[in-house]
C-alpha cells in the first residue's frame, strides 16, 4: 500500500500552482486535504506522475459570509465551515450535512471544495451544493469562470472542470426567510458513506403554507440528484398524506444500484423514508425560524 | 495472611507503556532492514505459465527477486500440515512461493527484496506473470457440487469427512413425538488484528545464528519451523515476539510463507530483512474463518427434551488445510453446549474452495456450533409454544452430573468431559440480569408506541486451556526483583499483569517487583502458544508451580540462615520472617545471594556468599541434587481441557421502516472458574462481544463468483466502530472452580464472541416473527427477508 513514484510540487502562490497545473494537466493531481486522493494513491488505483500540493496557499482558506450566502476557498477544511457560526446562521444546512461527513479527524483535514470536485455521488456536500443551487469558481492560468451546480456534475466522479482548472471557491446561497432545511442519512457504521442520504429545503409563505419542497440525495444516483416535490404539497399542507406521496415519488425517482452493502430496492425504501423525515424536519425548521426570527 | 492479589482488579502494567506510544512492534525494530514485497496472484485459480522478472532487475534499490525455482531443499516442499488427523484424508498445503498453480487470489507467487517497501512494491508491479485461468470454486454450494475441483487429486473437493456419535440419534429422532429440521448458514469473517503479520530476521554470519522477531502467537512454533525449513540447528535460532498488535487466532497459524522466506533471504543476503504485511495483503492472504452450511434434525418430547440430534454440516476450509480440521472438530463437539441430548450424531465435510485459508479465529468453530444448537433450541420452543429458557433448562446437564462425559473426542484428541459448571444457576442469573420474565410487559409498551423489540439468549460451553503443556520460570535476583518467563506469547491480553499477580501471591513478593517476559525463546524455549483461551490456565498454572518451587527453596535456605524450621517461616513483601518474631527476618534478595556460593564478591551483599564466609567446609558448596540460584521451573500439562461456560442475552429494536437493528441491552453471565483479575476478564468479554456484534451484524467476506474479494479494505469490510458496539455491557459472574489446575481457573479469552451470532439471530427473530437462518444479517437483508416473508411463510424451518 505504497504509492507509485510521483513528482511533488508545493507552490507558494496560486499563480504558480495554476501554471504548474497548466504544464502538467494530463498527469498531475491537486493535493488539498488528501482524504480521498491519498488512499487512491496508496492502493495504486491512481498513479499521477505529479502532485501539486496547494496547502501553502493559505489565501484559499477562508469562510466569508454575507447576506447572499457563504463563500469558502479550496483550502477551507470541512471542520472550519462546520464550526463557523455566521456561515451556519446564513445557511444552516451546511453544518447539518457536514456533521455526517466521515469522522472528525477526516473533517479536520479534508476540504469541502475538494470533496465537491471529487464528485462522488455518495458524498454529502455535492448533494448539498446541488440542492442549494450553489456555484463553483474555477481558475486556470488563462482566467476564471463560474459554474452552477447543475452544470458541474457530469458523471460518476466526473465534473465539467477543464484541464488545468482548479476549483478555488464555492458559493452556497443563504437560506431565504420562511424556508427551512434538514439533512439525514443512514449508513452501516457512523461516518461511513451513506446507504442513502437526503436533504430538504422547504419554503413557506408568511401564512405558513408550503410553497416549495425540494430534496437532494446521496448514494442513489450516478450524480447528485435533486427532486422538486412541490407538487405533492400543492394544497400547501404538510399532511401525512402529502408526505407519503412525496416519499413514494422519491422512491420512484431515485436510481440506486445494488452493491455488497445494500440492494437497490432497500436504498429505494430508504429514499422514501428519509424523504418524509427531512421534509417534515425542514418544515419544522422553517416554522421555528419564522417564530424565532433566526435559525 | 498477606494481601491477596489474585481475584483483585489490578490495573494493567502494560497500559502505561502502550498508551504512551512506547510499545515496540516488529516494524519499529531495525529501521535499516531491507523490505520484501510479494507478488500475489490476481486469479482465484490458475496455472502459472511464465514469470518474467526481466523488467525488475535494473530497478534501482532492488537486491533480489525470488520465485519457486529459487527455493532450496525443504523450503521447496509444501508448507507443514500442522495438525494431521486420520479424517483429513486429503490434506493439502501451499508452497512458500506458488509452484505451477495458484489456488486463491493473494497467494504468493514471487518475492522482491529492496531497500525499502516503496521500491519493493514498484518492482513487484513490474513483474509480469502469465496465467492460464482455471474455473474457480467459490462458496460451499459450488464446492459440494464439485463441477470443478480446487485440487485435481481431491475428489468432490472434500478434504476431510468426519463422523462422531453417541447413541443412535436416527432411531431416537424417528421415535420422538416431535421432529424439526433446520437449514442454517453462517458467513465468513476474519480476525483482522490492527497489526498485520510482521517478520524481521537478522543472520549473524560469524556465529551462524538466526535471530527473528515476529508478530506471532507462537514463537516456539515459528522457531521450530524455521530451523526445519532452513536446515538450521534449533539451538542457533532465536525467535522473539515483541509487542503484538492483536492476534485473535490468525497469528497462531504458522509458518506463513513470509515467516520462512524472510529468514531465508536474511541469510542469503547477509543483511537484516523485514516483511510488514499491509492491510490489503492481510485481507487476501491471511486466514479467514466461520463459513459453514448446517443441516439439523432433532426429535424431542412434549417438554422440549432432545431425544435425538443429528447434525450435518459443510465447512469451507479455503484453498488449503495447514491447520488441519481443528475448526470443524470444535464446531462438531462444542455444539452440544450445556445440553445432554439423548443421542447425538454429527457428520461434517471440510471442503476446498479457491479462497483464502480458514484457520481458527477467536471462538474457533464454537460460534458456528452454538448457532446451530441455539437456533435448534429456539425452534423447539417456538414449535411447542414454550418459553425458550424452559426448553433449555430441561436439556441442561445438572450440577450433580459433573464431571460429564459426552462420549466424544475433543479437538485435543482427549475425551470431551466437562470438568465443572452450574448451568441452571447461570440461567437464573441471566434471567434476573436481563429481566427475562418482565420482557413481555416491555414489548407491549414498545408495541403501543409503534416500536418493534425482541429478546434472545444463547448458552455455550467452551473447552479452554487445551494442552499439551506450558512452562514457567521464576528467578529471584539478588536485588529481590523477581524475573518470570513463560514461552507463550502476548497480544495485549494483560499476561504481564495476571502472571505477576499469581507470582506475587504464591511467592509472597510485591507485585511491582515482578517482571514477566513472554514469547522469547531465549528466555523459555519450551512452549506451545497463545490460543484456545489457554494462557492463564496453562502458563498461569505453570508459573504458580514454578513460584512454589522457588518458595520452597527460599524457605529452606532462610531456615538455615535464621536457624528456624521452615514450617515457622512466611514470606511477606519479599521478606522471609519467622511467624510471630518480627525481628527474625531475611530479605529474599539475600536468600538469593546465599543460594549461589561465590568465589568472587562483586558488591557488599555478595560478600556474604563467598567461600570464606559461608558453608560447611566438609560439604560441597552446592549440595548433591541442589542447584545454585534462587530459581524454579514448573510445567503444567493437564489431562484434558477445562470447560468454561456462559450465557448471553440481548434486547434489540428493529426499525419497521428502515430495518435498522439497534442494540438496547446486552447482558452476559460468565463462568471462568476463579477469576484472577475481574477487570481483565471483563475487558476480554467487552472485546469479545464487540467482535461478536461484528460477526452477527457487520462483517463478512464478500467474494464474487470469480473468487475476488470485493471488500478487502476497512472501508468495505465493516469492522464496527465504537459507535456500533453497545456502550454498556452488563456482566455478572459465576465461579465454579476447575478441579484440573492449581488455581481453579478456566480460560476467558474467547468467551465474549462465542454466542453472539446465535443471540442476535434469536433476538431479531423474536422482534420480527420471521425465522432467521442466515447470519450475519444487515438491514438490507432484513428488509429483503421481510418482503419474502410477506409472500411465503418462514423459510428454513419446517415441521416434519
Amino acid at each position: 500500500m505504497k504509492p507509485a513514484p510521483f513528482a511533488y510540487l508545493r507552490p507558494e502562490c496560486l499563480q504558480d500552482a495554476l501554471e504548474a497545473y497548466a504544464d502538467h494537466a494530463d498527469d498531475a493531481k491537486i493535493l488539498a486535504g488528501g482524504q480521498s486522493l491519498i488512499p487512491l494513491l496508496s492502493m495504486r488505483l491512481a498513479a499521477p506522475t505529479m502532485l501539486i500540493d496547494i496547502n501553502r496557499l493559505t489565501e484559499l482558506s477562508y469562510v466569508h459570509t454575507d447576506a447572499s450566502g457563504v463563500r469558502f476557498g479550496a483550502l477551507t477544511r470541512h471542520a472550519q465551515i462546520e464550526h463557523d457560526k455566521r456561515a451556519n446562521r446564513a445557511q444552516p444546512l451546511l453544518r447539518k450535512a457536514l456533521r455526517s461527513v466521515a469522522h472528525p479527524t477526516i473533517r479536520n483535514r479534508g476540504t469541502t471544495v475538494g470533496s465537491i470536485v471529487h464528485a462522488d455521488a455518495a458524498a454529502e456536500m455535492p448533494a448539498v451544493l446541488r440542492l442549494l443551487e450553489g456555484s463553483v469558481t474555477l481558475r486556470s492560468h488563462e482566467g476564471s469562470r463560474e459554474v452552477g451546480a447543475e452544470d458541474l456534475f457530469v458523471g460518476p466522479l466526473e465534473t465539467s472542470l477543464a484541464a488545468g482548472e482548479i476549483a478555488t471557491e464555492i458559493f452556497m446561497p443563504a437560506l431565504p426567510a420562511g424556508a427551512g432545511v434538514a439533512f439525514e442519512e443512514i449508513s452501516r457504521r457512523r461516518g461511513d458513506y451513506a446507504l442513502c442520504g437526503a436533504a430538504a429545503i422547504v419554503q413557506t409563505d408568511p401564512g405558513g403554507a408550503v410553497t416549495s419542497v425540494k430534496t437532494g440525495y446521496l448514494s442513489v444516483s450516478e450524480t447528485p440528484l435533486v427532486l422538486d416535490l412541490s407538487d405533492a404539497f400543492d394544497d400547501g399542507e404538510l399532511s401525512q398524506t402529502n408526505l407519503t406521496g412525496a416519499g413514494e415519488l422519491a422512491s420512484a425517482a431515485v436510481q440506486p444500484e445494488t452493491d455488497i452493502h445494500a440492494t437497490a430496492d432497500y436504498r429505494r425504501q430508504l429514499a422514501g423514508v428519509l424523504t418524509k423525515q427531512v421534509i417534515e424536519q425542514a418544515h419544522n425548521h422553517a416554522s421555528a425560524r419564522t417564530i424565532g426570527g433566526s435559525q | 495472611m498477606t494481601w491477596k492479589l489474585v481475584g483483585e482488579n489490578v490495573t494493567r502494567v502494560e497500559d502505561d507503556r502502550l498508551l504512551r506510544g512506547l510499545g515496540r512492534y516488529t516494524d519499529d525494530l531495525c529501521p535499516e532492514a531491507l523490505h520484501v514485497a510479494m507478488v500475489r496472484s490476481p486469479h482465484a485459480h490458475a496455472r502459472i505459465v511464465d514469470i518474467d522478472i526481466e523488467r525488475v532487475l535494473d530497478v534501482d534499490g532492488v537486491l533480489a527477486v525470488y520465485t519457486y525455482e529459487d527455493l532450496p531443499g525443504p523450503l521447496a516442499e509444501p508448507l507443514p500440515l500442522l495438525i494431521p488427523h486420520p479424517a483429513l484424508t486429503h490434506g493439502r498445503t501451499q508452497y512458500a512461493l506458488a509452484k505451477d498453480e495458484v489456488n486463491y487470489v493473494g497467494e504468493a507467487v514471487a518475492m522482491v527484496v529492496a531497500i525499502d517497501r516503496y521500491i519493493a512494491e514498484d518492482a513487484a508491479f513490474r513483474i509480469s506473470v502469465s496465467y492460464d485461468p482455471l474455473p474457480p470454486v467459490v462458496g460451499i454450494d459450488h464446492a459440494r457440487k464439485a463441477e470443478h475441483l480446487v485440487h485435481d487429486d481431491v475428489p468432490g473437493n472434500v478434504a476431510a469427512r468426519m463422523e462422531q456419535s453417541t447413541g443412535d440419534a436416527e432411531s431416537a429422532i424417528a421415535g420422538a413425538p416431535h421432529k424439526l429440521t433446520l437449514d442454517l448458514e453462517i458467513e465468513r469473517s476474519a480476525a483482522t488484528p490492527l497489526e498485520g503479520r510482521a517478520t524481521l530476521a537478522e543472520w549473524d554470519t560469524g556465529s551462524g545464528r538466526m535471530r527473528v522477531w515476529t508478530s506471532t502467537q507462537t514463537s516456539t512454533g515459528v522457531r521450530a519451523a524455521i530451523a526445519a525449513k532452513l536446515q538450521l540447528d534449533l539451538a542457533n535460532v532465536d525467535v522473539i515476539t515483541p509487542d503484538v498488535g492483536g492476534g485473535f487466532g490468525v497469528k497462531i497459524m504458522h509458518p506463513w510463507p513470509e515467516d520462512l522466506l524472510v529468514p531465508f533471504v536474511a541469510r542469503a543476503l547477509g543483511k537484516p530483512v523485514k516483511f510488514i504485511e499491509d492491510r490489503r495483503e492481510h485481507f487476501i492472504s491471511s486466514a479467514h474463518e466461520r463459513g459453514q452450511v448446517q443441516h439439523v434434525e432433532v426429535g424431542f418430547d412434549d417438554d422440549g427434551r432432545i431425544l435425538g440430534l443429528s447434525v450435518r454440516f459443510w465447512h469451507d476450509n479455503g484453498a488449503y488445510t495447514p491447520y488441519g480440521i481443528i475448526v470443524p472438530i470444535i464446531t462438531s463437539t462444542q455444539l452440544l453446549g450445556p445440553y445432554k441430548p439423548g443421542a447425538y450424531s454429527v457428520v461434517f465435510e471440510s471442503l476446498y474452495t479457491n479462497t483464502v485459508v480458514v484457520t481458527p479465529y477467536r471462538g474457533a468453530g464454537r460460534p458456528q456450533g452454538v448457532y446451530a444448537m441455539e437456533r435448534t433450541m429456539d425452534a423447539i420452543a417456538s414449535y411447542l409454544g414454550r418459553d425458550r429458557t424452559e426448553v433449555r433448562a430441561v436439556n441442561f446437564i445438572q450440577p450433580d452430573e459433573l464431571p460429564y462425559d459426552h462420549g466424544l473426542l475433543f479437538q485435543d484428541g482427549r475425551p470431551l468431559i466437562y470438568d465443572s459448571g452450574d448451568y441452571p444457576a447461570c440461567l437464573q442469573k441471566l434471567k434476573k440480569l436481563v429481566g427475562w420474565d418482565e420482557f413481555e410487559t416491555f414489548r407491549e409498551q414498545a408495541r403501543s408506541q409503534g416500536r418493534r423489540v425482541g429478546i434472545g439468549l444463547a448458552c455455550y460451553v467452551e473447552g479452554t486451556g487445551v494442552g499439551p503443556y506450558e512452562g514457567g520460570h521464576v528467578q529471584v535476583e539478588t536485588s529481590g526483583k523477581v524475573k518470570v518467563a513463560t514461552g507463550l506469547t502476548s497480544q495485549g491480553q494483560g499476561h504481564q499483569t495476571v502472571f505477576a499477580q499469581i507470582v506475587a501471591d504464591e511467592l509472597g513478593v510485591r507485585f511491582e517487583d515482578v517482571e514477566v517476559t513472554t514469547g522469547d525463546t531465549r528466555r523459555f524455549p519450551y512452549a506451545v502458544g497463545t490460543f484456545a483461551s489457554r494462557a492463564a490456565v496453562m502458563s498461569g498454572s505453570a508459573i504458580a508451580f514454578a513460584a512454589r518451587a522457588v518458595r520452597t527453596k527460599a524457605l529452606r535456605i532462610a531456615a538455615d540462615a535464621l536457624e528456624a524450621s521452615s514450617d515457622d517461616l512466611e514470606i511477606v513483601d519479599g521478606i522471609v520472617r519467622v511467624k510471630g518474631t518480627p525481628d527474625a527476618t531475611i530479605a529474599l534478595g539475600t536468600v538469593a545471594v546465599l543460594s549461589n556460593p561465590l568465589r568472587y564478591a562483586f558488591d557488599k551483599a555478595s560478600e556474604s556468599a563467598t567461600q570464606f564466609v559461608v558453608g560447611d567446609p566438609d560439604k560441597p558448596p552446592v549440595a548433591e541434587g541442589d542447584e545454585p540460584g534462587l530459581e524454579g521451573k514448573g510445567y503444567y500439562s493437564p489431562v484434558r481441557s477445562t470447560f468454561a461456560s456462559g450465557m448471553h442475552a440481548v434486547i434489540v429494536e428493529t426499525d419497521p421502516d428502515t430495518a435498522e437493528i439497534k442494540i438496547l441491552r446486552y447482558c452476559v453471565v460468565h463462568d471462568c472458574g476463579h477469576v484472577v483479575n475481574p477487570l481483565i476478564v471483563e475487558g476480554q468479554i467487552h472485546g469479545g462481544v464487540a467482535q461478536g456484534v461484528a460477526g452477527a451484524l457487520y462483517e463478512r467476506m464478500s467474494y464474487d463468483e470469480h473468487g475476488q474479494l470485493l471488500n478487502a479494505s476497512f472501508m468495505d469490510f465493516l469492522m464496527p466502530y465504537v459507535t456500533e458496539v453497545p456502550s454498556k455491557i452488563e456482566i455478572d459472574h459465576l465461579q465454579t472452580p476447575s478441579p484440573l489446575n492449581p488455581l481453579g481457573i478456566k480460560g476467558a479469552g474467547e468467551a465474549g464472541v462465542i454466542p453472539s451470532t446465535a443471540v442476535f439471530a434469536a433476538a431479531i427473530e423474536d422482534a420480527e416473527g420471521i425465522g432467521i437462518t442466515s447470519m450475519p444479517i444487515s438491514p438490507s437483508e432484513l428488509f429483503e427477508l421481510r418482503r419474502r416473508n410477506t409472500e411465503a411463510s418462514s423459510p428454513g424451518r419446517r415441521a416434519t
